[in-house]
């Protein structure tokens, strides 16, 4: 059993509710125990360091001080609260004087020193072997287009991990359970983020184009590890027809939805009733 | 009892501005052994050498001290001063009251003041130790020795030769002519680059003083200015050039294809073959990694075809050792591996995006579509062909922050010839800014705009796959807005890196890198062609990316400075080197392990040991290699090292006037 402190973010029971569940049947399967952090705050996301540099800092400090207290690593399934929660932590780790500073705003002393985690690094640490030894059933013959977005690859100065270009991450998680991934140009264009509600116009161009792509290269569905991804590309997918006139019917489903079907667990606890875009024909296809 | 000068510049208001000169210059003459002392406002200029010069008559002065700017600029001045005072030019010491004093505490001038006079008062000390020393002089080896066959290894040779003195060129690859002879034309005259460097490679070829050593390599190298031992190696061509006449029988027939280097990998070449028709020499090599008699034992095609018995599979390398007198480094350059950093534009992946060279030979017509444009994909002629500058150059996050100087003349350029050669189509730079810094150069690129380029000021984020064509997505920064261009045809200007194997080359001869990478200079603005080591000068793109102008320019320089140093039969080396005691060496050698410069041997030598004399191994110093630098002297466990002109005893008595 491997121990990590976990902060779920705010969509976890609101907008990303699938992908919460599917974390959560995934990693007691894969023999993680996420040990959700005792009165957590939000991590600030965009209105944080768009108010203040500051709050935008200690938001997630603050969460950050409290795994340091759990002494766990900390897994963050939400794309944006984990980019908010390393980029603080690197930020003050190079500069003593905010380390103190933090500790003053927090009213407690800060030490960011555990390591924090991705949903994928996450389950990519338990290994290959333990993954291939879970699959139950393996995903052959489904082609999916592995969607990273931006935050989980960018700033690559602060996200040091995969190739801020041509992540390989979860393609290579999902290839590990039987499925084929497509090697497209869309990996990592923007979906227009938080840009949905102010200027919803950039989203559905943004989308559109990811889907175009997703489709071209023959995809059956697209896999995310970022739920404003997941609601851009699945929640805004029939605006995105209505606008265009086009007739994309692609399912978007969170990686470790796909890993759970791969584990054998069922698409109910999955979260995979949830979707806007059905899912039921692509599960029926795996089945 | 030492007579000591010092004079005190002001050097303007460098000094004068900040500390009070004629202070300095009162309280000098209360140090022990000053005898006059003074200041000036210019020193170094021709009154105040005069001053000098006067002072040391009237005054019968046998020593100087100028406290003034850093010995790097002007020691040599004043030794050539004190020469002209009738005394010997080591007897000055130099006190650094500029760089190391007012420069650097232009706010505080009380402490500076009293730094300067502590620095005066050391260097007054040491010059009361000062002996007179004596240049010594060398013989000089009348022969060159160029590396790289590009445009200015030639230039260099050619002048080198015509000269009067005898030039070994290497080059590594199996002819010469570099990277300008692959070039289709040249900026900004539109010349055919073949056509003008071509008769320079025959003329090399026939000279009568020019040795040319091809597909050979210098993997050696010691000796000193004047002095130099050169080890070249020449790989083995398994084809004899005595006998081959190049009638092509060979490379018809063989059967191996590998990716053509010289056509950057556009198409394929022979295991057999002549890099291109224009080939100096113009024989064929066996390329023996590729060649199917070499990797598989099994072929031989091409001797049975060859009609005079050329052929010589059993062939070895071969190595030559030549002495010489001076070097010249013209190693050229290699152009920036992109598809290895630029994820953003396919990592290479993309077949119709390729680099300025590539397009280079598509549009010579010697090269792999015999001078047509057309996409490497499917051979179809591109309408939007689209240019973006200023890949792997000017690029902090990928590691390369300079200017590749040429991209913007030979974009403008390759823009034209599009324009030209494909009627309707439509082209588009992306830009950082366009640089047209020569002659004609200005003139040229207002021409390729007035021909239709159109010219978008802004990066270029991303190239991805669009059915068959190319989605440039950009900016358009003096808009403000993005741009994207759908394109049949990328073309990335992609910056200059030094040629691959600078580094070892580097390590061989003894010479510094830049941070780049590239051939270190002795001086960026007057001394480009020296590099740091005496003896060895540098020309063309191995010191930094230029264009062709300046790189011949550069090869006739360092070849002016070669002949100017070979002219001479002798040469004259600074006196102020390490020397042994060889009385008292114990021949440990510590010395010989610390030395930077190879300039300590262990040697025998008939030396006096008490009252008789004995044959010892001790520790010599070559003063022709050794730079002074008094590493020996700290490492001698027995201290019988001292460096002449920086004494034990000076160095002493100056710490001393400054600590006690």
């Amino acid at each position: 059993m491997v121990r990590y402190a976990y902060y779920p973010g705010c969509v976890a029971e609101g907008s990303g509710r699938e992908y919460e569940m599917a974390n959560r049947a995934v990693a007691a399967r894969l023999g993680l125990e996420l040990v959700e952090i005792e009165d957590w705050n939000c991590c600030g996301a965009t209105p944080g360091h768009n108010t203040g540099h500051l709050l935008g800092l200690a938001l997630p400090a603050r969460n950050l001080a409290l795994t340091s207290d759990m002494g766990l690593d900390v897994v963050a399934p939400c794309a944006a609260c984990y980019n908010r929660l390393v980029t603080a932590q690197r930020e003050i780790a190079c500069d003593p004087e905010l380390q103190v500073l933090m500790g003053r705003l927090l009213g407690r002393d800060y030490r960011g020193d555990r390591r924090v985690l991705s949903m994928p690094e996450a389950v990519a640490a338990v290994g290959a072997e333990r993954m291939k030894a879970l699959t139950v059933r393996p995903l052959e013959g489904l082609t999916v287009a592995c969607y990273y977005g931006c935050l989980l690859v960018r700033p690559p100065a602060v996200i040091r991990g995969d190739d801020p270009e041509d992540p390989r991450l979860l393609d290579d998680l999902l290839r590990g359970v039987g499925a084929t991934t497509v090697d497209w140009a869309h990996k990592t264009e923007c979906c227009g983020a938080a840009q949905a509600l102010p200027h919803e116009e950039v989203v559905l161009c943004r989308v559109r184009r990811i889907l175009e792509a997703a489709v071209t290269s023959r995809a059956d569905c697209i896999a995310t590890a970022c739920p404003l991804c997941h609601a851009n590309l699945d929640q805004r997918q029939a605006r995105v027809n209505r606008r265009f006139g086009t007739d994309y019917r692609m399912p978007v489903l969170y990686f470790t939805q796909l890993l759970g079907l791969a584990f054998g667990l069922n698409p109910g606890e999955l979260g995979l009733g949830l979707h806007f875009v059905p899912t039921a024909e692509l599960v029926r296809k795996i089945a | 009892m030492r007579r000591i000068g010092v004079f005190c510049c002001w050097c303007g208001s460098n000094i004068g501005g900040v500390i009070d000169v004629p202070r300095l210059a009162m309280e000098a003459l209360n140090l022990p052994a000053v005898a006059f002392s003074t200041d000036y406002k210019y020193m170094c200029s021709e009154p105040g050498q005069e001053l000098i010069v006067r002072a040391v008559a009237e005054h019968r002065l046998d020593g100087v001290v100028v406290a003034a700017c850093s010995p790097r600029i002007h020691e040599a001045t004043f030794r050539q001063t004190l020469e002209r005072a009738g005394l010997n030019p080591y007897l000055l010491v130099m006190a650094n009251v500029r760089e190391h004093c007012t420069w650097v505490h232009p706010d505080d001038p009380e402490r500076a003041f009293a730094k300067a006079l502590a620095l005066v008062r050391g260097a007054a000390a040491k010059a009361a130790r000062t002996e007179p020393l004596a240049a010594g002089t060398l013989p000089v080896t009348r022969r060159a020795l160029v590396i790289g066959g590009g445009i200015a290894g030639i230039q260099a040779a050619l002048d080198i030769a015509d000269a009067g003195f005898e030039v070994l060129l290497v080059e590594r690859e199996p002819t010469i002519g570099g990277k300008m002879v692959l070039l289709d034309k040249t900026f900004p005259t539109l010349d055919c680059s073949a056509c003008i460097s071509t008769p320079k490679m025959v003329a090399v070829a026939q000279h009568p003083r020019i040795r040319l050593f091809t597909y050979a390599e210098v993997v050696g190298l010691k000796g000193f200015l004047g002095n130099f031992e050169v080890t070249i190696r020449q790989k083995a061509r398994s084809v004899d050039h005595g006998k081959c006449t190049g009638c092509g029988a060979c490379w018809a027939k063989c059967p191996a294809r590998v990716p053509n280097e010289y056509n950057l990998g556009l198409d394929r070449r022979k295991a057999i073959y002549v890099p291109f028709p224009q080939a100096v020499p113009n024989k064929p090599v066996i390329d023996r990694r590729h060649c199917r008699q070499f990797t598989r034992g099994r072929c031989g095609v091409c001797q049975k075809v060859c009609p005079v018995g050329a052929i010589d599979y059993a062939e070895e390398d071969r190595e030559w050792q030549e002495r010489v007198g001076a070097v010249v480094v013209a190693t050229g350059f290699d152009l920036f591996e992109w598809a290895e950093a630029y994820g953003e534009y396919g990592y290479g992946r993309y077949p119709d995006v390729i680099t300025g060279l590539q397009f280079e030979r598509l549009a010579n017509a010697a090269g792999p579509t015999g001078g047509k444009i057309v996409r490497p994909s499917d051979g179809a002629v591109p309408r939007t062909v689209v240019f973006v500058q200023c890949v792997g150059s000017r690029d902090e996050a990928k590691g390369r922050e300079y200017c590749s100087r040429v991209c913007c003349m030979y974009t403008a350029k390759h823009a034209w010839q599009v324009l030209e050669k494909i009627p309707e189509a439509e082209v588009f730079v992306f830009y950082i800014d366009v640089r047209t810094a020569g002659k004609a150069y200005e003139e040229f690129y207002v021409r390729a705009r007035r021909a239709g380029a159109h010219y978008i000021r802004g990066r270029v984020a991303r190239i991805y796959p669009e059915g068959n064509r190319l989605r440039v997505v950009g900016t358009d920064t003096l808009l403000g807005r993005p741009v994207e261009v759908l394109a049949d045809l990328v073309v990335l200007a992609t910056g200059m890196v030094p040629a691959a194997g600078s580094g070892e080359l580097a390590r061989i001869l003894g010479c510094g890198l830049d941070k780049d990478g590239f051939f270190q200079e002795a001086h960026p603005k007057l001394r480009p062609v020296e590099a740091g080591t005496a003896g060895i000068f540098l020309a063309g793109t191995c010191q930094g990316p230029k264009d062709i102008p300046d790189t011949v320019a550069q090869g006739s320089a360092a070849a002016a400075k070669v002949v100017g140093l070979l002219v001479r039969e002798e040469i004259a080396y600074e006196p102020t080197v390490a020397m042994v005691d060889q009385t008292r060496c114990t021949g440990c050698g510590k010395c010989r392990a610390v030395c930077p410069f190879k300039a300590i041997e262990l040697v025998t030598r008939q030396v006096r040991a008490g009252t008789a004399v004995a044959e010892r191994v001790v520790a010599e110093v070559n003063p022709g290699l050794c730079a002074g630098c008094g590493n020996c002297t700290v490492a001698c466990p027995s201290g019988v090292i001292d460096l002449k002109g920086f004494t034990n005893e000076q160095l002493l008595a100056e710490v001393d006037a400054l600590c006690l």
